[in-house]
Protein backbone atom coordinates (compact mmCIF):
# COMPACT_ATOMS: atom_id res chain seq x y z
CA UNK A 1 0.00 0.00 0.00
CA UNK A 2 1.15 3.37 -0.61
CA UNK A 3 1.25 6.02 1.44
CA UNK A 4 -2.02 8.47 1.65
CA UNK A 5 -2.10 11.57 0.46
CA UNK A 6 -1.94 13.71 4.12
CA UNK A 7 -5.26 15.78 5.08
CA UNK A 8 -3.86 18.60 7.19
CA UNK A 9 -0.51 19.39 9.11
CA UNK A 10 -0.55 16.28 11.29
CA UNK A 11 -1.05 13.80 8.80
CA UNK A 12 1.69 15.39 6.76
CA UNK A 13 4.23 15.26 9.53
CA UNK A 14 3.36 11.49 9.67
CA UNK A 15 3.49 11.40 6.11
CA UNK A 16 6.82 13.00 5.75
CA UNK A 17 8.98 11.26 8.61
CA UNK A 18 7.34 8.11 7.15
CA UNK A 19 8.82 8.31 3.73
CA UNK A 20 11.88 9.41 5.32
CA UNK A 21 11.80 12.92 3.69
CA UNK A 22 11.97 14.42 6.95
CA UNK A 23 14.04 13.12 9.98
CA UNK A 24 12.39 12.88 13.78
CA UNK A 25 15.14 15.57 14.71
CA UNK A 26 13.66 18.09 12.71
CA UNK A 27 9.87 17.88 13.32
CA UNK A 28 8.34 19.74 15.78
CA UNK A 29 5.71 17.70 17.19
CA UNK A 30 5.03 19.15 20.24
CA UNK A 31 3.60 22.47 17.97
CA UNK A 32 1.75 20.02 15.79
CA UNK A 33 0.37 17.71 18.47
CA UNK A 34 -0.69 20.90 20.40
CA UNK A 35 -2.92 22.22 18.11
CA UNK A 36 -5.98 23.17 19.00
CA UNK A 37 -8.19 20.08 18.37
CA UNK A 38 -11.65 19.95 20.46
CA UNK A 39 -12.03 17.00 22.28
CA UNK A 40 -15.53 16.37 20.46
CA UNK A 41 -14.43 16.54 16.84
CA UNK A 42 -11.54 14.10 17.27
CA UNK A 43 -14.03 11.51 15.36
CA UNK A 44 -14.27 14.26 12.38
CA UNK A 45 -11.33 15.28 12.11
CA UNK A 46 -10.14 13.48 9.56
CA UNK A 47 -6.45 14.99 9.86
CA UNK A 48 -5.93 13.52 12.89
CA UNK A 49 -7.59 10.17 12.38
CA UNK A 50 -5.41 9.36 8.94
CA UNK A 51 -2.35 10.70 10.97
CA UNK A 52 -2.87 7.67 13.75
CA UNK A 53 -4.29 5.38 11.10
CA UNK A 54 -0.77 5.78 9.59
CA UNK A 55 1.08 4.90 12.67
CA UNK A 56 -1.07 1.86 13.55
CA UNK A 57 -0.86 0.49 10.23
CA UNK A 58 3.20 -0.17 11.12
CA UNK A 59 1.79 -2.85 12.88
CA UNK A 60 -0.41 -4.67 10.60
CA UNK A 61 1.10 -4.28 7.10
CA UNK A 62 2.87 -1.25 6.71
CA UNK A 63 3.69 0.88 3.23
CA UNK A 64 5.47 0.15 0.48
CA UNK A 65 9.03 2.13 1.08
CA UNK A 66 8.26 2.97 4.33
CA UNK A 67 11.63 1.30 6.14
CA UNK A 68 9.90 -1.15 8.26
CA UNK A 69 11.72 -0.35 11.51
CA UNK A 70 9.87 2.61 12.31
CA UNK A 71 7.10 0.54 13.55
CA UNK A 72 9.05 0.92 16.68
CA UNK A 73 10.66 4.67 16.00
CA UNK A 74 10.97 5.77 19.58
CA UNK A 75 9.31 9.33 18.60
CA UNK A 76 7.26 8.15 16.66
CA UNK A 77 5.55 5.79 19.50
CA UNK A 78 5.97 8.60 21.66
CA UNK A 79 3.80 11.02 19.17
CA UNK A 80 1.56 8.24 18.83
CA UNK A 81 1.35 8.26 22.27
CA UNK A 82 -0.10 11.80 22.81
CA UNK A 83 -2.49 11.05 19.85
CA UNK A 84 -3.93 7.88 21.39
CA UNK A 85 -3.93 9.88 24.82
CA UNK A 86 -6.80 12.05 23.54
CA UNK A 87 -8.40 9.85 21.69
CA UNK A 88 -8.92 7.87 24.80
CA UNK A 89 -9.76 10.33 27.39
CA UNK A 90 -12.67 11.54 24.37
CA UNK A 91 -14.01 8.12 24.31
CA UNK A 92 -13.86 7.51 27.76
CA UNK A 93 -16.11 10.88 27.74
CA UNK A 94 -18.29 9.74 25.32
CA UNK A 95 -18.97 6.09 27.33
CA UNK A 96 -18.71 7.30 30.96
CA UNK A 97 -22.76 7.33 31.40
CA UNK A 98 -23.02 4.45 29.62
CA UNK A 99 -20.71 2.43 31.96
CA UNK A 100 -22.47 4.14 35.12
CA UNK A 101 -26.03 2.86 33.87
CA UNK A 102 -24.73 -0.53 33.22
CA UNK A 103 -23.10 -0.67 36.65
CA UNK A 104 -26.56 0.44 38.38
CA UNK A 105 -28.13 -2.08 36.74
CA UNK A 106 -26.27 -4.44 38.56
CA UNK A 107 -26.91 -8.22 38.41
CA UNK A 108 -24.02 -10.88 37.39
CA UNK A 109 -21.13 -9.52 34.45
CA UNK A 110 -22.89 -11.04 31.74
CA UNK A 111 -26.24 -9.10 32.11
CA UNK A 112 -24.91 -6.05 32.78
CA UNK A 113 -22.54 -6.22 29.53
CA UNK A 114 -24.97 -7.71 27.35
CA UNK A 115 -27.74 -4.85 28.93
CA UNK A 116 -25.22 -2.45 27.35
CA UNK A 117 -24.99 -3.80 24.44
CA UNK A 118 -28.78 -4.00 24.35
CA UNK A 119 -29.17 -0.69 24.76
CA UNK A 120 -26.99 0.83 22.82
CA UNK A 121 -27.76 -1.62 19.91
CA UNK A 122 -28.84 1.03 16.56
CA UNK A 123 -28.87 -0.80 13.89
CA UNK A 124 -30.47 2.16 11.72
CA UNK A 125 -27.56 1.60 8.79
CA UNK A 126 -28.30 -2.20 8.54
CA UNK A 127 -32.05 -1.30 7.89
CA UNK A 128 -31.48 1.54 5.59
CA UNK A 129 -29.17 -1.29 3.39
CA UNK A 130 -32.40 -3.44 3.53
CA UNK A 131 -35.16 -1.02 2.72
CA UNK A 132 -33.75 2.02 0.84
CA UNK A 133 -29.93 2.13 -0.55
CA UNK A 134 -29.12 1.72 -4.29
CA UNK A 135 -26.40 -0.27 -5.69
CA UNK A 136 -24.26 2.74 -5.93
CA UNK A 137 -24.58 2.93 -1.70
CA UNK A 138 -24.25 -0.32 -1.39
CA UNK A 139 -20.58 -0.04 -2.82
CA UNK A 140 -19.90 3.21 -0.99
CA UNK A 141 -20.49 0.76 2.27
CA UNK A 142 -18.35 -1.89 1.28
CA UNK A 143 -15.53 0.61 0.23
CA UNK A 144 -15.66 1.81 3.44
CA UNK A 145 -15.97 -1.50 5.32
CA UNK A 146 -13.12 -2.64 3.49
CA UNK A 147 -10.63 -0.63 5.19
CA UNK A 148 -11.37 -3.03 8.20
CA UNK A 149 -12.56 -6.38 6.76
CA UNK A 150 -10.08 -6.85 4.66
CA UNK A 151 -7.62 -7.11 7.83
CA UNK A 152 -10.92 -8.50 9.83
CA UNK A 153 -10.13 -10.06 13.55
CA UNK A 154 -6.26 -8.87 12.96
CA UNK A 155 -6.36 -6.19 15.85
CA UNK A 156 -8.01 -8.84 18.42
CA UNK A 157 -4.68 -11.11 17.82
CA UNK A 158 -2.79 -8.84 19.40
CA UNK A 159 -4.71 -9.54 22.71
CA UNK A 160 -3.78 -13.28 22.86
CA UNK A 161 -0.73 -13.32 24.29
CA UNK A 162 -2.02 -10.68 27.09
CA UNK A 163 -4.77 -12.76 28.31
CA UNK A 164 -5.08 -16.55 30.15
CA UNK A 165 -6.58 -19.03 30.62
CA UNK A 166 -10.66 -19.68 29.88
CA UNK A 167 -10.70 -16.68 27.98
CA UNK A 168 -7.65 -17.37 26.09
CA UNK A 169 -8.89 -20.49 24.63
CA UNK A 170 -12.25 -18.71 23.66
CA UNK A 171 -11.04 -16.31 22.21
CA UNK A 172 -8.18 -18.25 20.06
CA UNK A 173 -11.48 -20.46 19.07
CA UNK A 174 -13.29 -17.19 18.00
CA UNK A 175 -10.13 -16.45 15.75
CA UNK A 176 -10.15 -19.57 14.41
CA UNK A 177 -13.52 -19.39 12.73
CA UNK A 178 -12.82 -16.19 11.62
CA UNK A 179 -8.97 -16.99 10.05
CA UNK A 180 -11.33 -20.16 8.32
CA UNK A 181 -11.62 -23.20 10.73
CA UNK A 182 -8.54 -24.62 8.42
CA UNK A 183 -9.68 -23.47 5.49
CA UNK A 184 -8.19 -20.67 2.95
CA UNK A 185 -10.89 -20.44 1.27
CA UNK A 186 -12.96 -19.45 4.51
CA UNK A 187 -10.85 -16.91 5.82
CA UNK A 188 -13.66 -14.09 6.80
CA UNK A 189 -10.81 -10.89 5.48
CA UNK A 190 -11.12 -13.02 1.74
CA UNK A 191 -14.76 -13.44 1.88
CA UNK A 192 -15.19 -9.85 1.99
CA UNK A 193 -12.30 -9.50 -1.07
CA UNK A 194 -14.62 -12.05 -2.91
CA UNK A 195 -17.87 -9.74 -2.01
CA UNK A 196 -15.80 -6.79 -3.07
CA UNK A 197 -14.69 -8.08 -6.88
CA UNK A 198 -17.92 -9.84 -7.70
CA UNK A 199 -19.40 -5.71 -7.11
CA UNK A 200 -16.41 -5.18 -9.41
CA UNK A 201 -14.47 -2.63 -6.65
CA UNK A 202 -10.99 -3.26 -5.62
CA UNK A 203 -10.46 -5.96 -2.89
CA UNK A 204 -6.80 -5.11 -2.64
CA UNK A 205 -5.53 -4.48 0.47
CA UNK A 206 -5.84 -0.45 1.75
CA UNK A 207 -7.25 0.51 -1.82
CA UNK A 208 -10.00 2.59 -0.98
CA UNK A 209 -7.49 4.46 2.18
CA UNK A 210 -7.59 7.66 0.09
CA UNK A 211 -11.67 8.12 0.52
CA UNK A 212 -11.97 6.46 3.58
CA UNK A 213 -13.76 9.54 5.89
CA UNK A 214 -13.07 10.51 9.27
CA UNK A 215 -15.22 8.64 11.40
CA UNK A 216 -14.43 5.29 9.24
CA UNK A 217 -10.89 5.89 9.85
CA UNK A 218 -12.18 6.31 13.81
CA UNK A 219 -13.70 3.10 13.74
CA UNK A 220 -10.47 1.49 13.21
CA UNK A 221 -8.07 3.34 15.14
CA UNK A 222 -10.44 2.30 18.08
CA UNK A 223 -10.20 -1.18 17.74
CA UNK A 224 -6.22 -0.94 17.27
CA UNK A 225 -6.08 1.84 20.40
CA UNK A 226 -7.92 -0.88 22.00
CA UNK A 227 -5.58 -4.05 21.05
CA UNK A 228 -2.39 -2.83 20.66
CA UNK A 229 -2.01 -1.83 24.56
CA UNK A 230 -2.37 -4.34 27.22
CA UNK A 231 -3.59 -2.10 29.39
CA UNK A 232 -6.56 -1.78 27.22
CA UNK A 233 -7.11 -5.50 26.62
CA UNK A 234 -9.82 -5.51 28.75
CA UNK A 235 -11.14 -2.82 26.39
CA UNK A 236 -10.79 -4.55 23.32
CA UNK A 237 -12.43 -7.52 24.16
CA UNK A 238 -15.31 -5.51 25.26
CA UNK A 239 -15.27 -3.70 22.15
CA UNK A 240 -15.13 -7.32 20.21
CA UNK A 241 -18.03 -8.66 22.35
CA UNK A 242 -20.52 -5.47 21.24
CA UNK A 243 -19.29 -5.92 18.16
CA UNK A 244 -20.03 -9.63 17.41
CA UNK A 245 -23.26 -9.12 19.61
CA UNK A 246 -24.36 -6.98 17.24
CA UNK A 247 -23.53 -8.42 13.66
CA UNK A 248 -26.08 -11.15 13.51
CA UNK A 249 -29.30 -9.26 12.88
CA UNK A 250 -28.02 -7.05 10.80
CA UNK A 251 -26.35 -8.68 8.70
CA UNK A 252 -29.70 -10.72 8.13
CA UNK A 253 -31.17 -7.24 6.57
CA UNK A 254 -28.44 -6.46 4.68
CA UNK A 255 -28.69 -9.58 3.05
CA UNK A 256 -32.37 -8.83 2.32
CA UNK A 257 -31.09 -5.41 0.68
CA UNK A 258 -28.46 -7.21 -1.16
CA UNK A 259 -31.59 -9.83 -2.68
CA UNK A 260 -33.52 -6.36 -3.31
CA UNK A 261 -31.09 -4.94 -5.32
CA UNK A 262 -29.41 -8.14 -6.90
CA UNK A 263 -26.71 -8.34 -5.94
CA UNK A 264 -24.05 -10.83 -6.86
CA UNK A 265 -24.03 -14.28 -5.23
CA UNK A 266 -19.97 -13.76 -3.68
CA UNK A 267 -21.54 -10.42 -1.72
CA UNK A 268 -24.15 -12.11 -0.38
CA UNK A 269 -21.97 -15.46 1.02
CA UNK A 270 -19.83 -12.61 3.37
CA UNK A 271 -23.50 -11.54 5.18
CA UNK A 272 -24.63 -15.12 4.97
CA UNK A 273 -21.81 -16.64 6.48
CA UNK A 274 -21.67 -13.94 9.34
CA UNK A 275 -25.41 -14.55 10.11
CA UNK A 276 -24.68 -17.85 11.91
CA UNK A 277 -21.26 -17.34 12.35
CA UNK A 278 -21.67 -14.19 14.95
CA UNK A 279 -24.14 -15.80 16.37
CA UNK A 280 -22.17 -17.77 17.69
CA UNK A 281 -19.58 -15.87 18.51
CA UNK A 282 -21.84 -13.08 20.56
CA UNK A 283 -21.94 -16.20 23.12
CA UNK A 284 -18.38 -16.57 23.13
CA UNK A 285 -17.03 -13.35 23.26
CA UNK A 286 -19.49 -12.28 25.76
CA UNK A 287 -19.38 -15.26 27.91
CA UNK A 288 -16.33 -16.82 27.18
CA UNK A 289 -14.07 -14.80 26.72
CA UNK A 290 -15.61 -11.32 28.46
CA UNK A 291 -17.02 -13.21 31.19
CA UNK A 292 -14.48 -15.72 32.06
CA UNK A 293 -11.53 -12.49 31.88
CA UNK A 294 -13.38 -10.51 34.31
CA UNK A 295 -13.83 -13.94 36.42
CA UNK A 296 -10.04 -13.83 36.61
CA UNK A 297 -9.12 -9.93 36.71
CA UNK A 298 -12.30 -8.29 38.36
CA UNK A 299 -10.52 -5.08 37.77
CA UNK A 300 -11.06 -5.46 34.14
CA UNK A 301 -14.83 -5.56 34.50
CA UNK A 302 -15.15 -1.78 33.40
CA UNK A 303 -12.86 -1.70 30.99
CA UNK A 304 -14.77 -4.02 29.33
CA UNK A 305 -17.61 -2.47 29.46
CA UNK A 306 -15.79 1.27 28.24
CA UNK A 307 -14.92 -1.46 25.02
CA UNK A 308 -18.34 -2.08 24.28
CA UNK A 309 -19.87 1.01 24.26
CA UNK A 310 -17.15 2.66 22.84
CA UNK A 311 -17.67 -0.13 20.12
CA UNK A 312 -21.35 0.99 19.78
CA UNK A 313 -21.23 4.42 20.07
CA UNK A 314 -18.15 5.04 17.72
CA UNK A 315 -20.25 2.66 15.25
CA UNK A 316 -23.57 4.78 15.44
CA UNK A 317 -21.52 8.16 15.07
CA UNK A 318 -19.72 6.67 11.32
CA UNK A 319 -23.15 4.87 10.44
CA UNK A 320 -24.99 8.31 10.80
CA UNK A 321 -22.46 10.13 8.88
CA UNK A 322 -22.70 7.79 5.79
CA UNK A 323 -26.54 8.11 5.79
CA UNK A 324 -26.09 11.17 6.01
CA UNK A 325 -23.96 12.09 3.49
CA UNK A 326 -26.31 9.98 1.25
CA UNK A 327 -29.55 11.70 2.92
CA UNK A 328 -27.79 14.79 1.22
CA UNK A 329 -27.01 13.78 -1.78
CA UNK A 330 -30.41 12.51 -2.71
CA UNK A 331 -31.33 15.90 -1.85
CA UNK A 332 -28.99 17.41 -3.96
CA UNK A 333 -29.89 14.76 -6.68
CA UNK A 334 -33.48 15.44 -6.06
CA UNK A 335 -35.47 16.96 -8.91
CA UNK A 336 -36.61 20.64 -8.22
CA UNK B 1 -36.31 -30.42 20.98
CA UNK B 2 -33.92 -32.48 22.01
CA UNK B 3 -31.36 -33.90 19.69
CA UNK B 4 -28.40 -36.30 20.21
CA UNK B 5 -25.42 -35.32 18.64
CA UNK B 6 -24.39 -38.25 16.28
CA UNK B 7 -20.53 -39.90 15.66
CA UNK B 8 -18.03 -39.71 18.45
CA UNK B 9 -20.45 -38.63 21.09
CA UNK B 10 -18.31 -38.90 23.99
CA UNK B 11 -16.34 -35.97 22.86
CA UNK B 12 -19.02 -34.40 21.85
CA UNK B 13 -19.51 -30.89 24.68
CA UNK B 14 -22.25 -28.31 24.86
CA UNK B 15 -22.92 -25.24 27.03
CA UNK B 16 -25.68 -23.81 27.74
CA UNK B 17 -26.55 -20.12 27.11
CA UNK B 18 -29.18 -18.75 29.51
CA UNK B 19 -32.13 -17.46 27.28
CA UNK B 20 -30.19 -18.06 23.95
CA UNK B 21 -28.68 -21.43 22.04
CA UNK B 22 -26.75 -24.15 22.99
CA UNK B 23 -23.15 -24.08 21.72
CA UNK B 24 -22.10 -27.35 20.75
CA UNK B 25 -18.63 -28.29 20.29
CA UNK B 26 -16.99 -31.40 18.48
CA UNK B 27 -19.23 -32.77 16.88
CA UNK B 28 -19.52 -33.80 12.82
CA UNK B 29 -23.01 -33.16 12.71
CA UNK B 30 -26.32 -32.09 14.59
CA UNK B 31 -29.60 -34.46 14.62
CA UNK B 32 -32.76 -32.02 15.21
CA UNK B 33 -35.60 -33.23 16.29
CA UNK B 34 -37.14 -34.23 13.05
CA UNK B 35 -34.36 -36.70 12.80
CA UNK B 36 -32.59 -34.84 9.73
CA UNK B 37 -28.67 -34.76 10.25
CA UNK B 38 -27.02 -31.19 9.49
CA UNK B 39 -23.35 -31.26 8.89
CA UNK B 40 -21.60 -28.93 11.27
CA UNK B 41 -18.90 -27.08 9.22
CA UNK B 42 -17.10 -25.11 12.21
CA UNK B 43 -15.49 -25.44 15.27
CA UNK B 44 -18.34 -24.10 17.65
CA UNK B 45 -21.99 -24.01 16.37
CA UNK B 46 -25.06 -22.27 17.88
CA UNK B 47 -28.44 -24.66 18.38
CA UNK B 48 -31.34 -22.89 18.11
CA UNK B 49 -33.60 -23.37 21.34
CA UNK B 50 -36.22 -20.82 20.74
CA UNK B 51 -37.27 -22.22 17.94
CA UNK B 52 -37.80 -18.70 16.49
CA UNK B 53 -34.82 -19.42 13.95
CA UNK B 54 -35.04 -18.79 10.66
CA UNK B 55 -31.84 -21.35 9.86
CA UNK B 56 -33.08 -24.05 11.93
CA UNK B 57 -31.32 -26.00 13.50
CA UNK B 58 -28.57 -23.07 13.68
CA UNK B 59 -29.34 -19.81 15.83
CA UNK B 60 -29.54 -16.78 14.18
CA UNK B 61 -29.64 -14.14 17.00
CA UNK B 62 -33.70 -14.10 16.60
CA UNK B 63 -33.95 -15.37 20.19
CA UNK B 64 -32.84 -11.89 21.59
CA UNK B 65 -35.91 -10.22 20.03
CA UNK B 66 -38.11 -12.83 21.74
CA UNK B 67 -36.85 -12.72 24.96
CA UNK B 68 -36.70 -8.40 24.53
CA UNK B 69 -40.23 -8.02 24.07
CA UNK B 70 -41.94 -10.56 26.11
CA UNK B 71 -41.34 -8.87 29.13
CA UNK B 72 -42.57 -5.41 27.97
CA UNK B 73 -45.86 -6.50 27.59
CA UNK B 74 -47.81 -4.39 30.42
S1 LIG C 1 -31.70 -19.51 20.22
FE1 LIG C 1 -30.90 -17.97 18.94
S2 LIG C 1 -32.38 -17.85 17.42
FE2 LIG C 1 -33.18 -19.39 18.69
FE1 LIG D 1 -16.03 -12.47 10.63
FE1 LIG E 1 -17.42 -12.75 14.03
Amino acid sequence: MQLPAPRGPLSQQVRLVLSGRATQGSMDWSSVTSLPRPADRILHDEDFQLALWMLFELHYRGFDSVDPDLEWDPLLIHSRGMLEASLESLLRDLTADDVRRANRAGGCFTNRLSGLIDELDGGSLATFLQRRATSEQFADFMRRRSIYHLKESDPQSFVLPRIDGPAKVALAELQYDEYGAGRADRLHAGLFADALDALGLDSTYGAYIEEADATTLAVNNVMSLFALRRRLRGASLGHLAAFEATSSAPCRRILSGIERLGLPAATARYFDEHVEADAVHEQLAIRSICAAMVEGEPGLADDVLFGAATCLRVEAIASETLVETWESHQLVEAPA
Amino acid sequence: MSEVPTADAQDVRTQACPGGPLLVRGAATWVDSDGIEHPVTRPVVAVCRCERSQRLPWCDGTHKFVTRTAPSVA
